[in-house]
């Protein structure tokens, strides 16, 4: 039994099946995100306190470079998927490698953001801003994290696809890069509505 | 590519198995099971309502003091509500309805991603013994209502928090298995199958699972504030000031800091509960529509309407949600809008009802099992849809909310509503699943007497609701004065209660009896002399792969009593003249 359109193209629909389940699977995260972002809009028009609960101390330095960090990974990603469509899976393992780096990087600076908030005494339970801050880039952050491994199992065992199925194989990629690319634009949107606004 | 059927281990073909037809039925016993579950908590509190404060029997042994506590009593009306709907109604009729007979109704050999349908079924299964696990912990299971409001569920006891785990896991089995049934309408339709040869029921599954991938995620995005909230000591649902048994417990000095909004919790909720009203209903649709062409012998009568009126449902059932909050102290302008919405969402569920209905008229009505469950599911969600409508007028709800008026409108459309669909779709496909066909008399049993009592429960709600009898007391309106006038429906209901628990012994004897009955009277492919492209593989279906040969679609799915022919039906998989 062969499930059919997994690879090829679906002609009046113009997909293959896991494609559009991955924009199904976005839809439902833009409605996640959707939901956290107009809490944190009602909880900080509805509190005459919110001045005061700190922002300024978000490094926005650090978040800045964050984003480049993460800008920088989406490419990288696209061009792994751009190698395996030129058939050149050395070039595809180099992109998916900075990639991951990259990835890693964003967790690394992400980590040292929170332990200063730590030592200086600043917890979610502190103010709602504060808690707003943490739950929304700790979520954030597993999107990352489930990313990597994602990307990494691309990388390491899941790359010998590529020797029986390449199609399905560049396939998966382009599935894991629309993935990789929401991750980044969630940040896009974190990084002004936290750090900046 | 896959093994035959016959290298299958016994776990790959029966536990861990990545073929819909039997994930279905995993989906469809484990919430039967539930569904079992949740009415034996109600038959509990029953007892309670019925008799306050007096020792219960046979199972009174299980209890402190032989007697239900009202603590008890609000643990186990949070599970009962959690529990069906949850883990009984909705995998029911998406899980086991949907993973069962979309793959057969479209002509596929399997759903598009079969190993996240085994996902599906088996986050489902965690969080259900997730749920289950409440009842063992110290402080018992979740005892906030099934809507978690907070503050009191923030700081309810670790029943609660169990409950939010388990609502994650039950989030994440409906989201895979959604985003699954989309791909699968939308790319394994055989050819021919254009979309205006949908059934109806593949119509109706596929606008139910835009809904959940679109209104859970966020109810996820509030649980995990809700659980920030309990483990982290957040305050994202937390007011300042708020003092419980006399002690304040939020804002500066105390644990909580304060400054949070409890009715950001109840926008979030009801933005996924409202939509999930229609989760329950819409595949209840699908299936009556099924059932009811099929004995009338009928094309179902306006096809496109009730499309589009799906369609329509599917999209105005995002913008009600606040009709449940009209006492919230949300503001005039905001009950202003949700009132005129929730009457605009009333105009495309009557059009559902109407076109059922005249589908009945000048047919030739068979009147067996599943169609007569089928014909008392239009009066019965009728009375729930009627009964709906001065509830989402703030006026009149201001005299009804939280009375017993709600308990009964929501439970004619889910119980003897939905419920009804369910048993009507069981005595419907059963030949197709197993080959055999269910008893008629032991089914018609079943069904009389679940009618009876159905609305036994029911009906003397309404009454009671009217006179305004508060739906959370533990004694049933003892000492609450003005319920005295109508508190002695309570024996009745309860009465009535128990006895649709013996109703249901013909249903499962009935269904015993007929999986261990020797083969002698195996059925063909098509029973019930239906058009739909599941009749066209064998009963059961081929174990991979579901068709013989695949099946083209050559003409409308329900082409019944075509003018000029000797039969009363054209399959749609059947290559006729036309």
């Amino acid at each position: 039994m062969k499930i059919p359109y997994n690879e090829d193209l679906r002609p009046d629909t113009g997909l293959y099946n896991a494609k559009l389940g991955i924009w199904l699977f976005l839809a439902s995260e833009v409605m996640l995100f959707g939901g956290l972002f107009s809490a944190y809009i009602m909880l900080r028009l509805s509190d005459p306190n919110w001045a005061n609960y700190g922002q300024s101390a978000l490094s926005v330095p650090l978040a800045t470079l964050n984003t480049a960090v993460l800008i920088t990974s989406s490419v990288t990603m696209v061009m792994s998927w751009v190698s395996l469509k030129l058939k050149d899976l050395n070039k595809y393992s180099f992109y998916m490698g900075l990639t991951l780096l990259c990835s890693f990087g964003f967790l690394i600076i992400k980590y040292i953001e929170y332990t200063s908030k730590f030592n200086h005494g600043l917890f979610p339970s502190t103010n709602n801003f504060l808690a707003v801050y943490f739950t929304l880039t700790g979520l954030h952050a597993i999107h990352v994290i489930a990313g990597i491994l994602v990307n990494g199992y691309f990388f390491g065992p899941g790359k010998k696809m590529w020797n029986t199925e390449p199609e399905r194989f560049t396939n998966r990629i382009e599935i894991a890069g629309l993935y990789w690319h929401f991750v980044d634009l969630v940040w896009i949107f974190l990084f002004p509505a936290l750090y900046l606004l | 590519m896959s093994k035959t059927q016959n290298e299958d281990s016994f776990w790959r073909k029966y536990i861990f198995s990545i073929d819909h037809k039997v994930i279905g039925i995993q989906y469809g016993v484990t919430s039967l099971l539930f569904l079992f579950f949740g009415f034996s908590l109600i038959m509990v509190m029953r007892w309670q309502l019925a008799y306050p404060n007096t020792e219960i029997p046979l199972i009174g042994w299980m209890f402190e003091n032989r007697m239900l506590s009202p603590d008890m009593y609000n643990s186990f009306g949070a599970m009962h509500g959690t529990i069906m709907i949850f883990l009984g109604v909705v995998p029911i009729i998406v899980g086991a309805y949907g993973n069962y007979l979309i793959p057969l109704q479209i002509g596929a050999p399997d759903m598009a991603f079969p190993k996240l349908n085994m996902v599906s079924y088996w986050c489902f299964f965690v969080g259900g013994i997730f749920m289950l696990s409440g009842f063992f912990l110290p402080g018992g299971a979740a005892n906030s209502g099934w809507t978690s409001y907070p503050p009191l569920a923030d700081i309810a006891t670790t029943g609660q928090t169990v409950w939010l785990f388990g609502m994650v896991f039950l989030i994440t089995s409906s989201l895979l298995g959604s985003i699954n049934i989309i791909v699968t309408i939308i790319q394994l339709r055989t050819e021919g199958l254009t979309w205006m040869r949908l059934p109806f029921f593949i119509w109706a599954q596929l606008i139910t699972s835009f809904l959940l991938v679109l209104a859970f995620p966020p109810l996820e995005a509030a649980g995990i504030f809700q659980l920030m909230d309990r483990l982290a000591f957040t305050s994202f649902f937390m007011p300042s000031g708020l003092i419980v048994g006399g002690e304040v417990i939020s804002g500066a000095g105390t644990a909580y800091a304060g400054g949070g909004s409890p009715l950001l919790w109840q926008h979030l909720f009801w933005f996924l509960a409202h939509p999930e009203v229609y989760v329950l209903i819409l595949p209840a649709f699908g299936i009556i529509g099924e059932i009811i062409t099929n004995n009338t012998r009928k094309p179902l009568w306006g096809y496109k309407i009730l499309v589009y009126s799906v369609f329509f449902l599917g999209f105005m059932s995002f913008i009600v949600w606040a009709h449940h909050m009209f006492l919230t102290g949300m503001g005039q302008t905001m009950s202003v809008f949700f009132a005129i919405t929730t009457m605009i969402i009333s105009i495309p569920s009557v059009v559902i009802l109407t076109c059922l209905i005249i589908s009945l008229w000048g047919g030739s009505i068979r009147y067996n099992t599943p169609m007569l469950f089928a014909l008392s599911f239009l009066p019965m969600f009728a009375m729930g849809g009627v009964t709906g409508l001065p509830l989402g007028i703030p006026l009149s709800d201001i005299h009804l909310h939280d009375t017993y008026y709600v308990i009964s409108h929501f439970h004619y459309v889910v119980a003897p509503g939905t419920i009804f669909a369910i048993f009507a779709g069981i005595y419907y496909w059963f030949p197709k699943i197993t080959g055999k066909k269910l008893n008629e008399v032991l089914g018609k049993i079943h069904f009389i007497f679940s009618l009876i009592f159905m609305n036994g429960i029911f009906f003397p709600m309404l009454i009671q609701g009217l006179a305004g009898v508060s739906r959370r007391l533990a004694d049933g309106g003892e000492s609450y004065a003005h319920a005295q006038s109508v508190i002695h429906y309570n024996e009745f209901m309860s009465i009535s209660a128990w006895l649709l628990a013996l109703a249901q012994l013909p249903f499962i004897i009935n269904i015993i009896m007929t999986i261990i009955k020797k083969k002698d009277k195996v059925v063909d492919s098509n029973p019930w002399n239906a058009t739909t492209m599941e009749w066209a593989c064998p009963s059961p279906p081929v174990a991979h792969g579901n068709f013989e040969t695949q099946p083209v679609a050559y003409r409308g799915p329900y082409e019944y009593s075509v003018p000029d022919k000797d039969i009363d039906f054209c399959p749609q998989f059947e290559k006729g003249d036309k």
